[in-house]
């Protein structure tokens, strides 16, 4: 399989979630193989089909003055926050072409977000029954029974939606520390979690374009398959 | 009469929760048309309908649990 791959820069999360419904509709009509959105949102916070609006622990009209707009949309999942500082991946693709099973494809995406930190020295963990990326405190003499949703750090989320066993929606990985307060805003996934960042392990600022080229070689490399042309 | 289920969606996936009816009963679906959504903890599922026909019972309401292989609702086929 090949995708076309989308390198949209800073946008406003409306403007990418009109462009996945455009780019599904053209992989279920057979038009497109597959494509791969990458990028950065302005602030906003979205809740994914189960989500409690409970965990959005700023009122509405404070929001609007600040102005994060609020969407209920049609991915798996809580709450979560988007800004400027995380890296968006949002694969369509038609699972029919790899394998037709959800669990599969999320335990992929937490393989390419892994394989991402990897290459910076970080090591990223899968915690059992709570899909995401998650680091380890650093306390190393910390035993695996002590280690929970407490005392680990989620630094990417993972939400999406299937239709037609074609994917759209995705994965937000936390690269740069100046936005991370933001998730104040909210209680991540419906959780009491604390939320890390890419820079707050590496101690060093991190470049954008570089996590977009290890991300896209990441992808291709776990889902096997080929960049077609950017746009 | 089609019964609609709630097939295998994937390993360690058990049961899903029934998030959103595109269509109710008395209502006519054609084949393929999106039918239920269904959602795990960081997913969500269309069903299609597996053929053109009127939902006569839907068995399962928004926010109910449902495990793979029970019935979701039942299709009267269009002859």
């Amino acid at each position: 399989m090949e995708f076309s791959l989308y390198d949209l820069g800073l946008v406003d999360y409306k403007y990418s979630w009109q462009l996945q419904h455009d780019l599904f509709n053209k992989v279920k009509d057979g038009s497109l193989q597959g494509a791969l959105v990458i990028c950065q949102h302005n602030p906003v916070i979205t809740l994914g089909r189960l989500a409690d609006k409970n965990n959005i622990l700023v009122k509405d009209n404070e929001l609007s003055k600040m102005g994060v707009p609020v969407y209920q949309i049609e991915r798996g999942g809580d709450v979560t926050y988007h800004g400027p500082g995380q890296i968006i991946a949002y694969p369509i693709f038609n699972l029919q072409c790899f394998k037709k099973d959800i669990h599969c494809y999320l335990r992929k995406l937490e393989d390419v977000i892994i394989g991402m930190l990897y290459e910076f020295g970080v090591a990223g963990s899968r915690y059992k029954g709570y899909t995401g990326v998650w680091i380890k405190p650093f306390a190393t003499e910390l035993s695996e029974q002590g280690i929970n949703e407490h005392s680990l750090s989620k630094i990417a989320s993972i939400g999406i939606a299937i239709k037609n066993w074609i994917t759209f929606h995705g994965l937000s990985i936390n690269i740069k520390k100046f936005d991370l307060a933001r998730y104040s805003f909210i209680r991540p996934c419906g959780m009491n979690i604390k939320i890390t960042c890419l820079e707050n392990i590496t101690k060093q600022d991190v470049e954008m374009d570089l996590i977009k080229k290890i991300l896209v070689r990441k992808f291709k490399r776990i889902f096997n398959i080929k960049a077609l042309c950017s746009n | 009469m089609t019964n609609v289920v709630l097939p295998e969606l994937g390993e360690n996936i058990q049961k899903a929760i029934v998030s959103y009816w595109y269509l109710q009963e008395g209502e006519t679906a054609q084949e393929k048309d999106d039918l239920v959504e269904i959602a795990t903890d960081k997913a969500t599922f269309n069903l299609p309908s597996p053929c053109a026909g009127i939902i006569r019972e839907i068995f399962f309401r928004e926010g109910d649990s449902v495990n793979i292989g029970e019935t979701l609702a039942v299709i009267e086929e269009k002859k």
